[in-house]
């Protein structure tokens, strides 16, 4: 049991670490557009998506 | 009619062509050709691969505000103290995700003082960081516009946040907040179940001080919603569903504290927090489904602020906002600029586009002396007014008020959930009351043993399930609508729309196009109709576009002249050829053969004047839609402002039998209201600010995304597309999405019957009610999904 004495500690600062990644995520407004969002993740800067099927 | 082959589109919009754009090189108008020029000057030409096929670009504003009101927009800049600026506009028109792309890379090209420039797809705002001079917002605002956007100051309340989206992003902090503390107590809380027998009293005690270390917190800060909400409703003598929830949780919590204290074998805190991590999803898909509507409405406000040129004493011209127009002033209306007052005709001829005034398609000749009113469109000529009313004062004003309160007789509906709250809280805390006397005096407990089994009746009975149960289905209900183009606006039109046995529809752009079409006439000849389409080719009025489609595409006329308020003429080889209305053609016999609805003369030199007549065609689907909703056992009914010749003929047309016409604005809330008083739940279908308040004055209403903004905005639901299938659809989905609902409160109040027995003995251990909280809900929420699969059996077709 002691290993407890570590390893309770261990998870509850690896899942803070979840908790506090997720709210600087709110925080910085990722969470605004989510329509948004869903399409910009295909853009790249410069080169078109390739062209459709018609 | 001949149709050519090449059926081509405008390069830019996507709409057909008429022949007038092979002058112009594949474009349908000169605002589409301006925009492509400026798209592909800046290179950014990938757009036209990106967006969806079946979204065009906005068809560029030629009856959009005029350049005039975009000057108004440096006083909405906000400066930053170290010399930054800062704009949110309001962007009408932004609807994919090529749209967000198009517009930051435009705005960001070849200007490198623009430091960021982010488009919002969900509120359809764009949010604009500058180093500089405030002024340069117009040039900013010109470019978007140029590409065929309509903007405007986002909320009029510059950069300040929303306080809603502030809130709702809050809730999702709390919503984290609760989900990292669910899960790591229920770790904990899983190794005490399965170690209960070998493990010590210490390793216990110590599970239980580091799971209360992990819930006190998060009880403290992901509860305060509730908390504040039942404290709210306490004090104003009410009671609501968050009251046994603040109550369970925070006896649950308290208890537990003091059964760890005491070295206890059972506590709760794992119950308490998952209870509050499934009550903030429940909120927070609530929330989500209301911002939606409140970005309508904001987009609407911020569109209805654009400011209006008046000459002042010196005869200048300046820019004023419309509420600060005094009587009397002149006022200078551009062509293409949306008059801002009510007012009359001081000086000029022209064309207005009534339609969001009258809902009238077709547009109104002015000459001076005449009455315009604020929000109609001036088309074709710059116009004086001397304004007779403005701000409060005018008509369009007089409407939004009138919408407004038909809105609040109907924000008195009640939600389901709420009315279950009602009569569920005294039953629940009744029930705990009970147990706690019957097991001190009846079984002779102690005090605290009698305590901790209430408790445990409160916990099991908290209405976790039953708060999940109307958001989830609501979710997944709209999430599926929305795949179909049908927004839902309101949170409660899903309740509201599945009582409904009255559908009650307009005529003009809701049961038809709403766009003329020529009537076939077999005395005219194709040399006759060709000679005149090549005039109507050079106009963008409704009837010439009619009879330009009708001819196809073709050759268009070289010189043409519109005269404002009257028609086309051009000098052709063989003379005078004019095309308009009927005194422009100089016809005074009166041979009306009684046949009502739109038309146009045609004269030339030595022949006697032809006439074309045009109607507007009913949607292809209206007839199918009629049918199936009158044999799913809806009355439905036509309900329009027309004459009773063209609405009988529309309504025999159809299938619809029961018609009423000649109805003004208040006669259509006047017979809502009558049929609401015979006990009818009425869904009105509108789409003209002359039925906005007609559609806010029925228990629920839908609008096609072809209205105008401010019947969009009073409207619960908008459906995109030509056809009408949506409302059928969105009627089968709220029933469906009722009889879920219903089925989610049964299996609820089946769980209490069964687990409250079980509390009540003082069988339920934290892991008995952790089970059965988290089994309700989850079973809840997978009776929601079934609804976002296929196709209901009797939806749509």
């Amino acid at each position: 049991m002691n290993s407890l004495l570590f390893l309770i500690p261990a998870a509850l600062l690896l899942g803070g670490l979840g908790l506090c990644a997720f709210l600087w995520a709110v925080r910085d407004g990722q969470f605004e557009d989510l329509d948004g969002s869903a399409t910009r993740i295909l853009y790249e800067d410069e080169t078109p998506l390739p062209k459709r099927p018609v | 009619m001949p149709l050519d082959s090449l059926t081509a589109h405008c390069r830019h919009c996507g709409q057909p062509l008429m022949g007038a754009a092979t002058e112009r090189g594949a474009f349908c108008c000169q605002g589409c050709a301006g925009a492509y020029t400026l798209i592909h000057d800046l290179g950014l030409d990938a757009y036209y691969d990106r967006r969806p096929a079946e979204a065009a670009a906005p068809a560029v504003a030629d009856d959009g505000d005029g350049a005039d009101p975009l000057l108004g927009l440096p006083d909405a800049v906000a400066v930053a103290p170290d010399g930054s600026c800062l704009l949110r506009l309001s962007v009408d028109g932004l609807h994919c995700g090529a749209c967000l792309w198009l517009i930051e890379a435009a705005v960001t090209k070849h200007h490198p003082e623009v430091r960021s420039a982010r488009a919002n797809l969900t509120t359809r705002c764009l949010t604009l960081r500058w180093t500089g001079a405030p002024a340069q917002a117009v040039d900013y605002a010109r470019l978007v516009t140029g590409l065929g956007y309509r903007v405007a100051p986002f909320g009029g309340a510059g950069a300040g946040a929303d306080p809603a989206a502030a809130q709702e992003r809050a809730l999702l902090r709390r919503l984290a907040l609760a989900g990292f503390a669910a899960a790591n107590v229920m770790l904990l809380s899983v190794s005490v179940w399965s170690g209960a027998d070998a493990m010590g009293d210490a390793t216990r005690t110590l599970l239980h001080w580091v799971s209360a270390l992990i819930a006190l917190p998060t009880v403290a800060i992901a509860g305060q919603p509730f908390f504040q909400s039942a404290l709210a409703a306490l004090r104003a003598g009410r009671t609501n569903m968050d009251v046994p929830i603040s109550v369970g949780v925070l006896l649950t919590t308290g208890m537990s504290v003091v059964m760890t204290a005491q070295h206890g074998e059972h506590a709760y805190f794992d119950g308490a927090v998952m209870l509050l991590f499934f009550l903030l999803v429940g909120r927070y898909l609530d929330s989500r489904a209301r911002g939606r509507a409140r970005s309508a409405a904001a987009h609407l406000l911020a569109l209805n602020q654009a400011p209006v040129t008046v000459l002042d004493a010196d005869g200048l011209p300046q820019v004023v906002p419309p509420a600060r127009v005094s009587l009397g002033a002149t006022v200078l209306v551009a062509a293409g600029e949306r008059i801002g007052v009510d007012g009359t005709v001081a000086e000029g001829v022209s064309d207005l586009d009534a339609s969001l005034v009258t809902g009238e398609t077709l547009p109104l000749a002015v000459a001076p002396g005449a009455q315009v009113f604020a929000g109609m469109i001036n088309r074709t000529a710059p116009l004086r007014l001397t304004a007779t009313a403005s701000g409060e004062g005018t008509l369009l004003a007089e409407m939004v008020r009138l919408l407004e309160a038909a809105e609040q007789g109907r924000a008195r509906h009640v939600l389901l959930a709420d009315r279950i709250a009602r009569a569920y809280t005294p039953v629940v805390h009744l029930t705990a009351l009970t147990t706690f006397l019957a097991w001190v005096f009846l079984g002779h407990a102690a005090w605290y043993q009698a305590l901790l089994i209430a408790v445990s009746v409160l916990i099991i009975t908290c209405p976790c399930a039953l708060a999940l149960a109307v958001p989830a289905v609501q979710v997944t209900a709209s999430g599926r609508l929305m795949r179909q183009g049908i927004l839902l606006k309101s949170a409660t039109a899903l309740e509201r729309l599945a009582p409904v046995d009255t559908v009650v529809f307009d005529k003009t752009g809701t049961l038809t196009l709403g766009r003329p079409d020529l009537l076939p006439d077999p005395t005219l000849t194709a040399a006759e109709l060709e000679l005149a389409a090549r005039l109507a080719r050079a106009s963008r009025h409704p009837l010439s576009r009619a009879l330009a489609r009708a001819a196809g595409p073709g050759p268009v006329a070289e010189g043409v002249v519109e005269v404002p308020g009257g028609g086309l003429r051009w000098r052709g080889p063989q003379g005078f050829v004019r095309l308009g209305s009927r005194a422009f053609c100089g016809v005074t016999d009166a041979d009306d053969e009684g046949r009502a609805g739109p038309e146009l003369w045609f004269s030339r030199c030595g022949q006697p004047p032809r006439r074309f007549l045009f109607a507007d065609r009913p949607r292809r689907d209206a007839a199918a839609v009629v049918a199936e909703l009158k044999a799913a056992g809806y009355r439905v009914e036509l309900l329009s402002g027309d004459r009773a010749v063209t609405a009988q003929a529309l309504a025999a047309e159809v299938g619809i039998d029961i018609v009423r016409a000649d109805a003004r604005p208040a006669d259509k809330c006047a017979h809502l209201a009558a049929l609401r008083a015979e006990g009818r739940n009425v869904l009105m279908v509108g789409d003209g600010l002359n039925d906005a308040a007609a559609l806010a004055a029925a228990d629920v209403s839908l609008s096609p995304a072809s209205a105008v903004d401010v019947t969009q905005t009073a409207a619960d639901v908008v459906f995109q597309g030509d056809g009408l299938a949506a409302v059928a659809e969105t009627l089968a989905v709220a029933r469906r999405a009722r009889a879920l609902v219903r089925q989610n409160l049964a299996f609820t109040l089946l769980y209490n019957l069964c687990a409250v027995p079980v509390a009540m003995a003082g069988l339920a251990t934290p892991f008995v009610a952790a089970a059965a909280m988290s089994g309700s809900s989850l079973a809840v929420m997978a009776n929601a999904l079934r609804l976002g699969g296929k196709k209901s059996p009797d939806g749509g077709q």
